[in-house]
């Protein structure tokens, strides 16, 4: 085990105000659980889980109450004991409307003592198949918490005819304001590491990079503490503060110098296989003490908030009970972000629920926010020399202003990140990024549109 | 009866949700600050007549940017610096003495005709001060090509003279007819030709802005510090001048750089963002193509000089360059 | 002067022999009917039948692949038209225009946040669900009315409205709505429900002061269940066009005020 320098460095990138000193070096707290908890059915990648209660029903801590939908789908289990008062569609905080639970976690079922005992029976990683293994993070309802929320045993079982050469570590969190990863990594590094164990036998001994940016020191120390004894070829790489560090291409490519191809080429093309480091330490407390995914680290941080935390907030947890927790707002915020300020989302309400892939939740007052502007395009380049896939985001963004979605598709606009560092250098304010999700999401539902259509033409 | 909304929304957008506070007003108040060096070395040397070409250029633009957009029912856009940037350029490309009402119809024409009439700012496929200043040049051909002398407070009885590109001009042809005239890179003796430190220095006649180098150069490394602009177009730009020179023979390389509008052509009118490529491979095909074309001008054409219109020449291309040197995304198959 | 005349007839007598054997030999064959078919479509190259303007279709008609009658913009007499020159029956068709199912203006419905981006519904829909309280309601920010090829949709009140008159009912407005709110209605039809919130009563009241609550009142005034001039989704009434009502008094009695009778705004108005 060593610690290197990255030694590949992506063109573009940008350098936001981190503002981490907020809630950075904040040890994780763990917030009770709240009155009411709003439990999504859609809180990763792929098809929504299949609801399982009904209005009525009491429901244990760990039960589950939604059912895995499909090859790319998790399940869902309750956090906390409790009552369905009911099952609503909810919005979401990326702004979609999905089925949620509506546990009243006050109300007790009579008789019955809560039990202490584990929800699953622990594993000996040891001992247990690669099978095994497998089977329990997709029962514990795993999948990626960087923010993407894919679900992380199918990642784990490269399809036939791919390896996985590399595992790689994302510790990047080059968010601004987010510590929720950091703090993970410097309080759990010996829970990541029997991750990385696990996940090592699952993927057959493959080579292990753990991607770290220099700004976070102390998680560098600890990991390397941790993983001290480890065997094999498992290096920590420290990378530059750059954002996007953290984007999954670009981290594959400053860890083992590899590029991942356009879309649809995933990383176990080129061998890598990246899991963020709560997910990491997720698989460890699922195999080894049989604990389900029913809770996650969440910054809560921003200047609108008395005092920013790093919080162990049960999965469903409502924005307003988080805020609350954190004694409250110090101003009327202006903007609420759930994630980050550069890829995050932003909410109208604080009745909003955390997902799994709710890395933090910002309140910012009218001091931090900016607005957009439609202001001309003076095609001064800064957009370019930021974009880390190295599109011309200037040209999309124009064709897209002028509804030419075809001219963007033709200037890779799919390739997109969605990254933002367009638009946060912008020096005309314009929606770049948006338009960009813009066309992407034209060129998906026309893509959609004709595959249905050839499916329907095939069915005749 | 409309329900209660709270008091308070949020505010809604995609993200990012933060920015770098680059704004358009700032890199115009950077160009500004980068055009203070040659336009004091300007006025130094021509006096009070460059103070009142430059007055009289930033404020008929200032004014007309403001009545254009009154005209087509549109925001103003005075707060973004640029109409002040384009008077000032025009000004720094004019020779000092030009009668006050000249400069007046060349700043309505840059305004009006060369950058609102497209759209306004992000809009116009020519840079507005060099298409005004050709257009100067065009309509009042007399006034546009005479020459203050600097310091020609001191020589009543010659106040004007030609440009040093005028003796450069017959160097060319001298060089075609009998190739023994002796060149190099800074043997400035030849031709009746001012020394290589009054060309940096400035110490020239030519247009306000135009006869410093050392100033101009000042100001660029700001820009380049800023990061408002990239090496590239005025790297390339200039050394095509400087190797075509050595090629082609005819004067000094490096007076043929110091001189007439080549430096402040490289540094600040090819520059301009908007009529400009964007990606950096388009920006070195620019570069290039402003310099050969330029120097094509001055030693076969009708004008001494060629750098405005070979900087506009390449503005009308420049969309053709930008679709060509489009960028490869990271990870494109090939 | 002479060889300047010559030279230019004898250019024009060698380009003009090329034409006419590139006329005679190189002809592309086509089916004269396809131009008549042409000449019967309105010409509007909408789009709307889903071939590639009315050419495209013309060519679909004429090889038998496409059904007559698709061509909204047209209507009944156009698809007689084509019917006569292709040799078969007409189809009787109804024309339809788009209904756009909201009425909760800015006035009427409730805004959860100021968005600030792109003016565009798709994309607004994207961010945080879009700034309406109602998430079934029309935002407004006029992705039908660019879409629409007669101009016939403007955005009053942060609402879209169609122009009947100008509406050739190609249905592109039906497919770029995100809430998925405007319908192809027949143009007869003059009793409409403007809304398409399908939440209780309580819910919707929250959002919007004209939002149906389904309380079955159109229904029952409309001569009850067994008239089926209405059908239900959730609590959300829905005029049946297979069998409209056509007592106007119903709409005035609707508690919600989300009825209408004949909501389509008229340019000039």
């Amino acid at each position: 085990m060593k610690t290197v320098k990255s030694s590949f460095k992506f063109r573009g990138g940008v350098h936001p105000d981190y503002n981490k000193e907020l809630a950075r070096g904040k040890a994780i707290e763990k917030m009770p659980v709240p009155a009411e908890l709003v439990v999504s059915m859609s809180q990763h990648l792929g098809a929504p889980a299949k609801c399982m209660v009904k209005p009525g029903d009491f429901v244990a801590r760990g039960q589950v109450i939604g059912e895995k939908n499909g090859f790319i789908s998790v399940c869902v289990r309750a956090p906390a004991d409790g009552k369905v008062k009911a099952i609503e569609k909810r919005l979401g905080p990326a702004g979609g409307m999905a089925d949620a639970v509506i546990l009243d976690t006050t109300a007790k079922p009579d008789g019955e003592a809560a039990t202490a005992a584990p929800i699953l029976p622990p594993l000996d990683w040891r001992a247990a198949s690669r099978e095994e293994l497998l089977k329990r993070v997709e029962d514990a309802g795993i999948c990626g918490m960087g923010g993407a929320g894919f679900p992380t045993a199918v990642k784990l079982n490269p399809p036939p005819g791919k390896r996985c050469e590399y595992l790689i570590l994302n510790g990047a969190e080059c968010e601004p304001y987010l510590c929720a990863d950091h703090q993970v990594m410097v309080e759990r590094a010996d829970r990541i590491r029997l991750g990385v164990d696990i996940m090592r036998k699952v993927l057959g001994q493959p080579a292990v990079r753990i991607a770290v940016e220099a700004n976070k020191p102390d998680a560098v120390a600890a990991l390397e503490k941790a993983f001290a004894d480890i065997e094999g070829n498992v290096e920590i790489v420290v990378l530059p503060v750059m954002y996007p560090q953290g984007s999954e291409k670009h981290q594959i490519f400053a860890t083992v110098g590899r590029v991942v191809p356009e879309p649809p080429a995933l990383p176990i093309d080129v061998g890598c296989v990246v899991e963020n480091v709560g997910t990491v330490a997720a698989i460890a407390d699922a195999v080894e003490l049989g604990e389900p995914l029913l809770s996650r680290v969440t910054t809560v941080s921003g200047d609108a908030v008395v005092e920013p935390k790093n919080i162990l907030a049960p999965c469903g947890t409502k924005y307003a009970d988080l805020v609350a927790f954190c004694g409250g707002e110090k101003v009327p915020p202006a903007k609420v972000i759930s994630g980050g300020t550069m890829m995050g989302f932003a909410v109208s309400t604080l009745e909003i629920a955390t997902t799994r892939t709710t890395s933090g939740l910002l309140l910012l007052s009218s001091k931090r926010v900016f607005q957009y502007a439609s202001g001309a395009c003076i095609n001064c380049g800064r957009c370019l020399r930021a974009c880390p896939m190295r599109l011309n985001p200037a040209f999309i963004s124009k064709v897209v202003d002028a509804n030419d979605v075809k001219a963007a598709e033709d200037a890779h606009v799919m390739d997109c990140i969605e990254c933002g560092a367009c638009s946060f250098g912008c020096p005309a304010y314009r929606t770049i990024t948006q338009s960009c999700r813009r066309a992407k999401a034209s060129i998906r539902a026309r893509i959609a549109a004709e595959k249905a259509k050839a499916a329907a033409a095939a069915g005749k | 009866m409309k329900p209660k909304e709270t008091a308070e929304h949020y505010i809604l957008s995609s993200s990012p949700h933060t920015h770098s506070n680059a704004s358009v007003r700032r890199i115009m108040l950077d160009v500004i600050v980068a055009l203070l060096p040659t336009t004091a070395a300007g006025v130094y040397f021509f006096g009070m007549p460059a103070v009142w070409t430059i007055a009289t250029c930033v404020a008929t633009c200032i004014v007309t940017e403001a009545l254009c957009r009154l005209a087509m029912k549109r925001e103003s856009t005075i707060g973004d610096l640029s109409a002040v940037v384009t008077g000032l350029l025009l000004a720094l490309n004019l020779p000092a003495g030009i009668p006050l009402w000249m400069a007046v119809a060349g700043s309505v024409f840059a305004i009006g005709i060369c950058k609102q009439v497209f759209g306004g700012l992000g809009m116009n496929p020519f840079n507005p001060a060099l298409a005004a200043r050709a257009f100067m040049l065009i309509s009042f051909t007399g006034p546009m090509t005479t020459w203050l002398k600097p310091f020609w407070w001191r020589t009543p009885e010659a106040m004007t003279t030609a440009t040093p590109l005028a003796s450069m001009k017959t160097l060319f042809a001298a060089e075609t007819t009998a190739s023994a005239s002796p060149h190099g890179l800074c043997s400035a003796a030849t031709g009746g030709l001012p020394a290589i430190w009054d060309m940096a220095v400035g110490n020239i006649p030519g247009c306000i802005g135009e006869v410093s180098a050392i100033a101009i150069a000042i100001g660029a490394a700001y820009l380049l510090w800023r990061k408002v602009i990239t090496w590239h177009i005025p790297a390339a730009f200039l050394m095509t001048v400087f190797v075509y020179s050595l090629v082609a023979g005819g004067a000094p390389a490096m007076a043929q750089v110091l001189t007439g509008g080549v430096m402040i052509g490289a540094c600040f009118m090819a520059t301009d963002y908007v009529t400009s490529p964007i990606t950096a491979r388009g920006k070195l095909v620019f570069g290039f193509g402003c310099g050969l074309i330029c120097m094509l001008i001055r030693q076969f054409g009708g004008y001494p000089e060629g750098c405005s219109f070979a900087i506009l020449i390449m503005n009308s291309v420049c969309p053709l360059i930008n679709r060509w040197t489009q960028p490869k995304p990271f990870g494109a198959r090939k | 002067m002479t060889i300047a005349v010559l030279i230019i007839a004898g250019i024009g007598l060698v380009a003009a022999a090329a034409l006419a054997v590139a006329d005679r030999y190189l002809a592309v064959k086509e089916d004269p009917r396809i131009g008549l078919v042409t000449a019967a479509l309105p010409g509007a190259n909408c789009g709307g039948c889903g071939f590639p303007g009315c050419d495209g279709y013309a060519r679909a008609l004429v090889a038998g692949t496409a059904p007559n009658g698709a061509c909204a913009a047209g209507g009944e007499a156009c698809a007689a038209a084509v019917a006569k020159i292709l040799g078969v029956a007409a189809v009787a068709t109804e024309r339809r225009v788009a209904l756009v199912k909201c009425c909760g203006t800015r006035s009427e419905a409730i805004r959860v946040g100021d968005y600030n981006g792109i003016c565009d519904c798709g994309v607004a829909a994207m961010t945080a669900g879009g700034d309406k309280g109602c998430t079934y309601g029309c935002l407004g920010y006029g992705a039908c009315a660019n879409v629409c090829p007669k101009g016939a949709i403007s955005i009053h009140d942060g609402l879209a409205k169609v122009d009947k008159r100008l509406c050739i009912g190609c249905g592109k407005c039906v497919a770029v709505c995100p809430k998925k709110l405007i319908e192809l209605v027949p143009a007869s039809a003059t009793i409409h429900v403007l809304c398409n919130n399908p939440d209780k009563g309580p819910a919707v009241r929250k959002v919007c002061g004209v939002g149906c609550m389904g309380c079955h009142l159109c229904e029952k005034n409309s001569g009850g269940k067994d008239a089926n001039h209405f059908t239900f989704n959730g609590f959300l009434a829905k005029v049946n066009y297979e069998n409209p009502p056509d007592d106007e008094q119903i709409v005035a009695k609707c508690p919600a005020k989300c009825m209408s009778v004949d909501p389509h705004f008229e340019s000039g108005h």
